[in-house]
């Protein structure tokens, strides 16, 4: 955030604004929640998630096992911790991909606005915008072989078009500015413009554009875990921990519970928290209330 | 109107080229040998030449793709490799139950999502509107599939108001029939519902906003006269295109809650073609359905262009 061009009293405003509304609070708090189960799982869960211990198999919640023990005695609670990584890693270079092709393709858009580049750059984002994403994402990854890897590069292709059109769509208006204006006079370049005076103001849109897909890779991400399609055992999936768990439902039914309310309160916290911080740095939005 | 209609109907022709050469590369050309891909690694070398024999794989891709599009063209699909059954057939079987169910979602969710959005709008920042607005976030944030096993564990396992899963076929009758897509319906809808409801009130507050509104209370109509005669019907367009939209995603999102409730529709062949190697169901359902989504997406662009003459001009 550091290299925002903003004036430190405006600063200042935006974390009071933050801390007011309660949508951006309430969404902070869950995603860090999920953020350090998911970092704490690197060095500590009650249990070790690929022991197997049949003896303890399909136990109830308790003292001992907070959300209780799957089909192979494993603990929920730990397989939850290290599914958060898993879910996270997954949709943040998803996400990721998302934004360092998408970005620089609508800057590049933007930059040479009316000229052929610009026409094809679009024109290609329009045909991966019409395909369905999850359809096309469960064939790649049935055909190149079911893997974390795999999952991630299916999700983060149908967010490059996402950040490209928001990037020329934004990045057109501020090439009307007159900031840009003296920029050219100056002499700078189109490039050059395009990364010193455009892609900073753009920050703001691409963080809360980012936190929606974050949010939407995590429900793809366990959409095709739940195929059999994401990440592979031993390390367990939030979709596939719901896979296992349908035949299971009629004798032990929190195996279906916990794995399914870790994926709704990261997605809400997510959510949430991308509502608010559109509020927040949009003051328009914020002299209206 | 017309340069609009044939604008979109080539780049609706140009998405299905591109559609179709996508799932062409990626299930005939990146697995290498599409036939010891389907067979795995124990066939004998005389089986796989068997097989590329009996699908023509021997041809080059281009001559392939050529043949697969004309073959469509045509309504033929190829035989299913595991069914031993022309696709069309299978197709055709399970389309019976895929179409009715995406149909049966999207009424449930507008169903739903219109008062509420219309009650939400209406009682802006009330307690009524707060929930609803909280509700909603939550329904946004709940996997459809997920929500589909709660409501086998409430519906059919503790109360046994439905079966968990399955489909009686339309032979058992409308009602039965109708009673076995209940659930899974209602599992597809709810996300939706959510989105939309949150459509319909921003839509709604958005044109209370506008002039001719204004002038309809200063006119001395209510505030509740002025939504209903003049601001609903204005409201409406952007919702009516997510209606379309949502038809798509409900295509789509049924190849997941089909599994999850044990339908034989499209979703479940297609899931089934995966798990069994067959790239000819897999190809062909894949395509028909991407079809399907593309379709509905230039309808949706034409229906809008017609209720609202401005974007005609804006886009030719």
């Amino acid at each position: 955030m550091s290299d925002l061009h903003v004036e430190p009293s405006l600063r200042a405003g935006m974390v009071y604004a933050a801390l007011r509304s309660p949508s951006f609070m309430i969404g902070l708090v869950l995603t860090l929640i999920f953020i350090a189960a998911a970092l704490i799982s690197f060095f500590w869960t009650p249990y070790d998630v690929t022991q197997l211990n049949i003896a303890d198999k399909l136990q109830q919640p308790s003292a001992a096992h907070w959300f209780g023990t799957d089909a192979f005695g494993r603990d929920i609670f730990s397989m939850i911790m290290v599914g958060a990584r898993v879910s996270i890693a997954v949709a943040l270079v998803a996400v990721g991909i998302g934004i360092v092709v998408g970005v620089p393709l609508g800057l590049l858009a933007a930059a040479r606005h009316g000229s052929l580049i610009d026409e094809i750059i679009m024109r290609t984002n329009d045909l991966v915008f019409a395909f369905p994403a999850l359809l096309m994402a469960i064939m790649i990854t049935a055909v190149f072989g079911p893997s974390a890897i795999n999952a991630i590069t299916a999700i983060g292709i149908f967010n490059i078009p996402v950040f490209a059109r928001l990037a020329r769509g934004a990045a057109l208006s501020l090439w009307q500015r007159d900031y840009v204006l003296a920029a050219r006079v100056a002499g700078k370049g189109r490039a050059r413009i395009s990364a010193e005076h455009i892609l900073p103001n753009l920050a703001n849109l691409l963080i809360v554009q980012g936190t929606i897909q974050f949010s939407l890779g995590i429900l793809a991400e366990a959409g095709l875990a739940f195929f059999g399609l994401g990440t592979q055992p031993p390390l367990p999936s939030w979709g596939r921990m719901l896979s296992e768990a349908q035949t299971l439902i009629y004798i032990a039914s929190y195996v279906a519970i916990f794995p399914g309310l870790a994926i709704v309160f990261t997605v809400l916290g997510l959510n949430l928290m991308g509502d608010g911080l559109r509020d927040i740095f949009d003051p328009k939005l914020r002299r209206a209330r | 109107m017309l340069p609009f209609v044939i604008k979109r109907l080539v780049s609706l022709t140009l998405s299905l080229v591109a559609a179709s050469l996508v799932i062409f590369f990626v299930i005939e050309v990146v697995p290498g040998d599409p036939a010891s891909f389907m067979l795995g690694l124990n066939a004998s070398p005389e089986t796989v030449a068997a097989l590329r024999d009996s699908l023509g794989l021997n041809a080059s891709a281009p001559i392939r793709y050529w043949q697969w599009i004309t073959g469509l063209l045509q309504g033929e699909f190829g035989i299913s490799y595991t069914y031993k059954v022309p696709v069309r057939d299978l197709i055709l079987d399970r389309i019976w139950i895929s179409m009715p169910l995406a149909v049966y979602a999207l009424i449930l969710s507008t169903v739903i999502a219109f008062p509420v959005g219309v009650l939400a709008a209406s009682r802006r920042n009330s307690p009524t509107d707060v929930s609803i607005m909280g509700v909603t976030q939550l329904g946004i944030a709940v996997p459809n599939f997920w929500f589909g096993m709660l409501l086998v564990l409430l519906f059919a396992v503790t109360l046994g108001w439905f079966s968990a899963g399955g489909f009686p076929g339309w032979e058992a009758g409308f009602f039965a029939g109708m009673k076995a897509l209940t659930l899974p319906a209602v599992a597809l809808a709810l996300p939706q519902a959510s989105i939309l409801a949150r459509v319909m009130r921003s839509s709604l507050l958005d044109t209370l906003g506008e002039d001719f509104v204004r002038t309809a209370r200063a006119k001395g109509l209510t505030r509740r006269q002025a939504l209903w005669r003049h601001a609903l019907r204005n409201a409406l367009i952007p919702v009516l295109t997510i209606i379309g939209l949502q038809f798509s995603f409900l295509l789509a999102g049924a190849i997941i809650i089909e599994n999850v409730f044990f339908l034989p529709g499209l979703g479940r062949l297609v899931f089934q073609g995966i798990t069994q190697r067959d790239l000819i169901v897999v190809k062909s359902v894949i395509f028909l359905l991407v079809f399907a989504v593309i379709l509905v997406t230039f309808i949706v662009d034409i229906t809008y262009a017609i209720a609202d003459p401005r974007l005609r001009r804006a886009r030719s």
